[in-house]
C-alpha cells in the first residue's frame, strides 16, 4: 500500500544576515545589479563575505501510511512550522521531495480567510473555499457548521463584531468539517475556553478515527499522548526520534531536565519582539536569597528578570508564566494586576516576581517570560526562558506524600474534624 | 432489499458521506483515484498550472465577490463611488478644458473624458490594487495554499463590476446628448480584452516586485499617476499626434492604454483613432501579459518567505 505521506531527505534553508537579499529596498537591488561585476572581482581576490545560511530543517525522511495520527513535537525554532509549511506548500522546499496521496488541508492557524467586515455566514462560505472546499460542499454543510459553532442568532452579523470566544469557535467549526485525506494541523487547539478545547480534541478523535492521514504538531503533551499513534521528535532542525508517542515525549522532556539557577537570554533569537527592549538574563533565588536551580513544593521563590531597552518604556507591564513538563500553562503571574503602578523604565534594570509559596507538585518546570507596554502590545517575549524544578518535601511533616501523580497544582489543606 | 452506497460505506466503517469526493471504498479499491501532490525545489520559469486553476475555479469566485462585497460595505456611497470616480474627473477636466485648448475632436466634452476615463479607470484600479493585494493579503499567503496567481487577479475582477455600471451610465450620457456609435462600437470587447490584459499583466509584475522590494508600493501610485499623462484620456491622441508624429512617430502606442482609450473612445463616440496604433497597443498588452505572469510564476515560491 502506497503511503498517504511520503517525505525524502527533506530541507530548507534560509540565508540570514546583515543584509539578506530578502531584505533589500529596490534601489539596494538595483545598485547590487550595478555593482555585480565589481563583487565579483573582489572575491576573486579575497574572502568573500558570506551570507550565513541556517537549515530550519535538514535531511528529514518520514513516511506515513493511510489512517495513521503523527505527532511532531519539539521545542520553538526546531522546524515543526517549517515542515507544516512545506507539507502544506505555502514555502518550498530547498532540498527533497514529498508525495502526498490525497487531498490535503492545513489547519495553520483559527480564521484563516476571515474577513472582518462580511457576516458570519459569507464568512463561511469564504473561509470554506480558501481552505478548499467546494461551493456545494459548503452548502451541504453548512447547518452542521452553525450548530458546531453555536452562533445561528448571530450569522448576519459582521464578524468584527463577534466575541473573540465566538470568533474562534466559528473559525474552527468551519475547519472541523473540511473532509481531506491529509490533514495538517498546528496547535490551533492552544485557543478557546475549556469547553471549546474539549470539543476540538473530540472533533479531531472524530477525524482521526475516520481514517484519515493527521499530521499534528503541537506543545501540548497531552493531546500528542491521546491523539497520536506515532510521533517524531525534531530538534534543531533534524528528526532525532521517531517511535510511539510516550516514548518520544519521554525523551523530549528529559531534554528540559537539566536547570540552572541562571540562564542568558540576550542573543536568544526565538523570541517575540525583543526590537525596543529585551530581557537579557532570568536568575531564579531561594528564601535565602541564593541562587538555586531548585525550589521545594510550597516553598518560596523570586524571579528575577533582567532587560535592557533602547527608548523609554512606559508602564511596562510584566508576565511569568509556569508551564508544566506536559505543555499546559499553569498560571500567569502579570505585575500589571499585583502592582498599583509600575515606574517607567529608562535603560532598562531588573524585575523581581516573588512568590511567597509556589504551591506546585514535584517536576520540571519552565517559564515564559513577557513584556508588554502600558496598552498590551508585546515589547519582548521569550517561550520556555528558563527551568526550574519544583522537588518532593514533607509539607506536613507527617513522612507521606502529599499529591498524586497527574496534579497539576498543589494546595496546602488543613483539616479539621468532627465525630459523634 | 437493495443496498444503496450509503449503506454500504456505512458497513466498511467508512467516515462521513461526501458525494463530492469518492467514498472509502471506492478509494481502499481504486488508490490511483486519489491526487497526488508532489512537492520539490524548482528552479528557473515556471510554466502556469492551468489544472490547477481550473480546479481552483471556485475560489476566484469567492475572491472576486469578497473584494465587490467588502469595498460596497466599506464606503458609505457603495455602489455609487464606482460611478461617482470618473464623474468627478470628468467635471474636472471639463472645466480645466476650458481653460485650455485642448481638443476633444469635436465630441461634447463630458462625453469626451467619460469614455476615456471607463477603460483608464479599469486599468488603473487593477494595476494599484492589485499591485498591493499580495502584500495587504500576507496573512493569506502565509496561512494557506491556493493557486497565488488569483490574488491579483480578484481585484482586476470586481473592477469588471465598476466597469459595467460605468459604462450604463455612459449610455445615458450619450443618448443625453442624442450621440449613437457607429458600428466601431463592435470593437468594445476586444478593448475591453486589451485593458485586462495589460491590467492583469501589470498587477502580477507590480504584484510581485511589491512582495520583494517592499518600497515599490510606494512607487505604484506615482507610476500610475504618471501612466495616466502618457494615455491620451486628457487630451486628444489625434491632436497630439497631429503635433509630434515626425518627432516620435508610433511610439506612444507601446503604452496599451494609448490604443485602448483611443480605441475606446473611437467604438463609441465616433472619435479617429488609427489603426496601426491600436495594433502595436494590443500587441504591447500581450507582451506585458505575458511578462507578468512570467515574473509572477517565477518569483512565486518565494513570497511566503519573504513577505
Amino acid at each position: 500500500m502506497l503511503p498517504a505521506i511520503h517525505v525524502e531527505d527533506l530541507g530548507k534553508r534560509y540565508k540570514i544576515g546583515v543584509r539578506a537579499p530578502d531584505d533589500q529596498n529596490f534601489r539596494e537591488a538595483l545598485v547590487g545589479l550595478l555593482t555585480a561585476p565589481v563583487r565579483r572581482f573582489r572575491t576573486l581576490s579575497e574572502h568573500a563575505e558570506e551570507n550565513e545560511t541556517i537549515w530550519a530543517l535538514k535531511e528529514f525522511d518520514l513516511e506515513v501510511q493511510s489512517g495513521e495520527v503523527i505527532g511532531v513535537i519539539g521545542r520553538n525554532g526546531a522546524g515543526k512550522s517549517t515542515l507544516l509549511k512545506i507539507l502544506s506548500r505555502i514555502t518550498e522546499p530547498t532540498t527533497g521531495r514529498v508525495e502526498l496521496r490525497g487531498h490535503v488541508a492545513s489547519l495553520l492557524e483559527v480564521g484563516t480567510g476571515f474577513h472582518a467586515e462580511l457576516t458570519g455566514r459569507e464568512n463561511i462560505f469564504l473561509a470554506g473555499a480558501i481552505h478548499g472546499m467546494r461551493r456545494a460542499e459548503i452548502v451541504r454543510k453548512f447547518d452542521q457548521i452553525t450548530a458546531f459553532a453555536d452562533i445561528e442568532r448571530f450569522l448576519d452579523t459582521p464578524v468584527k463584531r463577534y466575541s473573540s470566544g465566538m470568533y474562534v469557535r466559528l473559525a474552527f467549526a468551519v475547519a472541523a468539517h473540511l473532509e481531506p485525506e491529509i490533514l495538517l494541523v498546528d496547535e490551533v487547539l492552544a485557543v478557546g475556553d475549556v469547553e471549546f478545547q474539549r470539543k476540538c480534541l473530540g472533533r479531531m478523535r472524530e477525524v482521526a478515527g475516520g481514517g484519515r492521514t493527521v499530521l499534528f504538531v503541537s506543545h501540548n503533551m497531552v493531546s500528542i499522548e491521546s491523539l497520536c499513534n506515532r510521533a517524531v521528535l525534531l530538534e534543531e532542525g533534524r528528526k532525532t526520534m521517531e517511535g510511539g508517542p510516550a516514548q518520544v515525549i519521554e525523551t523530549y522532556l528529559a531534554s528540559f531536565r537539566r536547570s540552572t539557577g541562571s540562564v542568558a537570554l540576550r542573543d536568544r533569537t526565538d523570541r517575540s519582539g525583543g526590537v525596543h527592549a529585551r530581557f537579557t538574563d532570568v536568575h531564579f533565588y531561594d528564601a535565602d536569597g541564593h541562587i538555586t536551580a531548585s525550589v521545594p513544593m510550597g516553598g518560596e521563590l523570586t524571579v528575577e528578570a533582567e532587560f535592557v531597552c533602547n527608548q523609554r518604556l512606559s508602564r511596562p507591564r510584566f508576565l511569568v508564566l509556569f508551564i508544566n513538563a506536559m505543555g499546559q500553562t499553569i498560571f500567569h503571574a502579570k505585575s500589571h494586576a499585583a502592582v498599583d503602578v509600575m515606574p517607567d523604565a529608562g535603560k532598562g534594570g531588573n524585575v523581581q516576581c516573588r512568590f511567597p509559596a509556589l504551591n506546585l507538585p514535584p517536576g520540571m518546570y519552565s517559564i515564559t517570560l513577557r513584556l508588554n507596554d502600558s496598552v498590551a502590545q508585546r515589547v519582548d517575549g521569550l517561550e520556555m526562558a528558563a527551568s526550574i524544578e519544583v522537588t518532593e518535601v514533607d509539607v506536613y511533616g507527617t513522612g507521606r506524600g502529599a499529591h498524586e501523580p497527574d496534579d497539576v497544582m498543589f494546595m496546602p489543606s488543613e483539616w479539621a474534624w468532627d465525630y459523634t | 432489499m437493495s443496498e444503496t452506497a450509503t449503506d454500504r460505506a456505512h458497513a466498511a466503517g467508512g467516515g462521513p458521506i461526501d458525494p463530492d469526493r469518492p467514498t472509502r471504498e471506492q478509494r481502499v479499491g481504486a488508490p490511483e483515484a486519489l491526487p497526488v501532490t508532489v512537492i520539490q525545489p524548482r528552479r528557473g520559469w515556471i510554466p502556469i498550472d492551468w489544472k490547477e486553476l481550473w480546479e481552483f475555479r471556485e475560489l476566484l469566485y469567492f475572491l472576486v465577490w469578497r473584494d465587490v462585497k467588502v469595498r460596497y460595505k466599506q464606503t458609505v456611497l457603495g455602489a455609487t463611488w464606482a460611478i461617482l470616480q470618473p464623474l468627478v474627473f470628468m467635471l474636472v477636466f471639463t472645466l480645466i478644458a476650458g481653460l485650455t485648448n485642448l481638443s476633444t475632436d469635436g465630441v461634447p466634452k463630458p462625453v469626451f473624458y467619460f469614455a476615456g476615463l471607463v477603460p483608464w479607470l479599469l486599468f488603473a484600479n487593477a494595476v494599484s490594487l492589485g499591485g498591493q493585494s499580495l502584500v495587504n493579503q500576507q496573512h493569506l499567503l502565509t496561512k494557506v495554499y491556493f493557486p497565488r496567481l488569483f490574488v491579483p487577479i480578484a481585484p482586476v475582477g470586481a473592477g469588471l463590476l465598476d466597469f459595467l455600471l460605468q459604462m450604463a451610465v455612459l449610455v445615458v450620457m450619450m443618448a443625453a446628448y442624442g450621440m449613437a456609435p457607429s458600428a466601431l462600437v463592435l470593437l468594445t470587447p476586444l478593448l475591453l480584452l486589451v485593458t485586462l490584459m495589460a491590467g492583469t499583466g501589470m498587477a502580477l509584475l507590480l504584484g510581485s516586485l511589491t512582495v520583494t522590494y517592499r518600497d515599490f508600493r510606494y512607487v505604484i501610485p506615482y507610476m500610475v499617476q504618471v501612466w495616466m499623462f502618457v494615455s491620451p484620456v486628457i487630451y486628444s491622441a489625434n491632436q497630439c499626434q497631429e503635433k509630434f508624429r515626425e518627432t516620435w512617430g508610433v511610439l506612444p502606442a507601446i503604452n496599451p492604454m494609448w490604443g485602448v482609450v483611443t480605441g475606446f473612445r473611437a467604438a463609441l463616440v465616433g472619435t479617429p483613432v488609427n489603426a496601426t496604433e491600436l495594433a502595436i497597443s494590443t500587441a504591447s498588452a500581450i507582451l506585458v501579459l505575458l511578462f507578468g505572469a512570467a515574473y509572477f510564476r517565477r518569483t512565486e515560491r518565494r513570497f511566503a518567505d519573504v513577505v
